[in-house]
């Protein structure tokens, strides 16, 4: 029986020619992220081991985004902690170079590896066909000392995308939806798998987007079937693209979609779950404080070209924080050449460092008492971005624009 | 493992990372200063009431949301026996075991009322108002975890660097 590209990515990092959901194997793990939200735990728990080693320094990349620029002593310590234990053991650094999903799409990931981060949202790196999933500060640590691990063989939901995404619709609506309709475990344990001419129609970074949130759905990981847009990405950047696995025709999927893109709509995540999804439409007003465009789910150059293209005729609103983070300096450094960082300035918008911002809750833009937030973040959990009272709505880069403008959660069309 | 018996402190669907430690608190130097901050955005007063020995009942996707390790640290230093969850996240459920925090799926959620004493005899059954709820057996290699107090006491006692 034929395998999916989850199993099939397993199997060649178990080095056996055939393994099936539910298995348990070991594997040889292709890279290793970690950043500042755990790696001084990691490296703590590291030290105090009796005879600690690192199997390999250069399958591990250390990325710096979480709290950069440091806010107070004790992140800057971290920091310290971090850069130190890099330039001791040879490994490789980004500090302050964007959010580490991105800096890692762009700088290391290949399709067809398995990869291990010490960040939730690692499920990303299926946007090139590759698997990876997140852990926590211990499992990284035995990664980081074995080069291994164990992970269990998931199953494979198939969703199959179909048409394309109308006008002023986005991935992010689309996933949106998909997460709404399955429920916030809908997909737990399990590897979303996005196929069809919907899904090659999109581009990688549009697959980014879906990949990224496959773990708001409780999924293992997310990965679009590659294909040579991937190959044409990974080869510019001088990396391989050898190993572009599809899903056998008669590989087991434990169940699968079906999904019209053009019937999709722009939709609105609610207080305090990813799942409690509203279409745009049907949302009463709702009056905000203030809106960020950012995050590895959507602070690409296509997002900050959608804000930039209403800013260039609108102004921010007295009173509403618009803040934007690129997702990297490569982001950052396109979005200057296009002239889009000055339309955004010169509109009212704050144009933040690439770094996870108000995403994150805690180094930038964090929200007051009953303030609320519509985001182009990852997470609308209660307290996510500030105050336990706060709000938080998640939406597109469009719909979060419009709302800065007009002072409540609205498309561009009503301005 | 042997069995126990403790108090029920009843929580329901998606409790998430956030909820069980605020971004906010994770800066704090040690699990033992992010304690007291547990569950505060839904309970603020639930982490001082909570007792060594205690049990917490909650309904599905327990953990779900980010990779933070502290959140199951915090749980077990606040001294609770086990969660029973009608599900948990799966990032969670490797960061507990790891971490030495018993976890046990159930649907008790639908059974008890907060404040009840239940008996739990791990991999084999739980007790609660007369009632007996089987549970299933945890893999051999995780109660290996488990036993040991985490996976990094577990490679290391492997390894015959500690007994």
């Amino acid at each position: 029986m034929g395998m999916t590209i989850a199993e099939k990515i397993v199997a060649r990092a178990a080095g056996l020619p055939e393994v099936r959901a539910g298995e348990i194997h070991t594997v040889a793990l292709d890279k290793l992220l970690s950043n500042d939200g755990t790696t001084h735990l990691t490296i703590d728990m590291y030290h105090k081991l009796k005879n600690p080693r690192i199997a390999d320094p250069g399958k591990i990349v250390f990325v710096v985004d979480h709290n950069i620029p440091a806010e107070n002593p004790k992140t800057a310590a971290v920091h310290k902690k971090m850069r130190d234990f890099a330039r001791e053991h040879g490994i490789d650094m980004l500090e302050g170079k964007g959010v580490c999903h991105q800096v890692m799409v762009e700088n290391y990931v290949e399709p067809g590896q398995l990869i291990f981060g010490a960040d939730s949202h690692t499920c990303s790196y299926g946007a090139l066909g590759a698997f990876g999933t997140g852990v926590g500060c211990t499992d990284m640590l035995y990664a980081i000392v074995t080069g291994g691990s164990w992970v269990m063989v998931p199953e494979t939901l198939r969703f199959n995308l179909h048409g394309k995404l109308r006008e002023g619709v986005y991935p992010r609506d689309l996933m949106l939806t998909i997460i709404g309709d399955i429920g916030a475990n809908g997909a737990n344990y399990k590897c979303m798998e996005f196929a069809g001419d919907g899904a090659h129609g999109l581009s990688v970074n549009d697959r980014f987007v879906l990949c990224n949130l496959a773990v708001e759905a409780g999924a293992k990981t997310g990965i679009v079937e590659p294909d040579e847009k991937v190959r044409e990405y990974v080869e510019s950047r001088g990396r391989k693209a050898e190993n572009l696995f599809v899903s056998d025709p008669d590989a087991k999927f434990l169940k699968v979609y079906d999904y019209d893109l053009d019937k999709i709509e722009p939709v609105v995540a609610c207080p305090h779950f990813v799942d409690n999804i509203t279409p745009l439409k049907d949302l009463p007003k709702v009056e905000i404080d203030e809106a960020f465009l950012g995050s590895c789910n959507n602070g690409r150059i296509d997002e900050l070209r959608v804000a930039a293209e209403i800013l260039k005729d609108h102004k921010v609103k007295d009173g509403i924080r618009f803040i934007v983070s690129p997702a990297s300096n490569e982001v950052y450094l396109q979005a200057l050449e296009e002239g889009i960082i000055e339309t955004l300035l010169k509109a009212g918008a704050m144009v933040m460092n690439a770094n996870c911002s108000v995403c994150w809750g805690s180094c930038q833009g964090v929200i007051g008492e009953n303030e609320v937030l519509v985001s182009t973040g990852t997470r609308n959990f209660k307290g996510r971005a500030g105050h336990k009272t706060s709000k938080v709505y998640l939406a597109n880069a469009a719909v979060v624009t419009a709302s800065a403008v007009a002072g409540y959660i609205t498309g561009p069309e009503a301005l | 493992m042997a069995q126990f018996t403790g108090k029920v402190w009843l929580l329901g669907d998606d409790i998430d990372t956030d909820i069980i430690i605020p971004t906010e608190y994770l800066a704090l130097p040690s699990v033992d200063d992010m304690k007291k901050y547990a569950f505060s955005p839904l309970r603020p007063e639930l982490a001082g009431q909570i007792a060594p020995g205690d049990i917490i009942v909650a309904g599905k996707n327990f953990g779900c949301g980010s990779s933070r390790e502290q959140a199951p640290e915090i749980i077990k230093h606040l001294g609770v026996a086990c969660v029973i969850a009608k599900s948990y996240a799966r990032i969670f459920f490797r960061n507990a075991i790891n971490n030495g925090l018993l976890l046990i799926e159930s649907d008790l959620h639908d059974h008890v009322q907060e404040g009840d004493t239940i008996t739990v005899a791990p991999g084999e059954q739980i007790e609660a108002g007369g009632e007996v709820y089987p549970i299933s057996p945890l893999p051999q290699n995780l109660l290996d975890i488990l036993e040991a107090g985490g996976l990094v006491r577990a490679m290391q006692k492997r390894n015959g660097l500690i007994s």
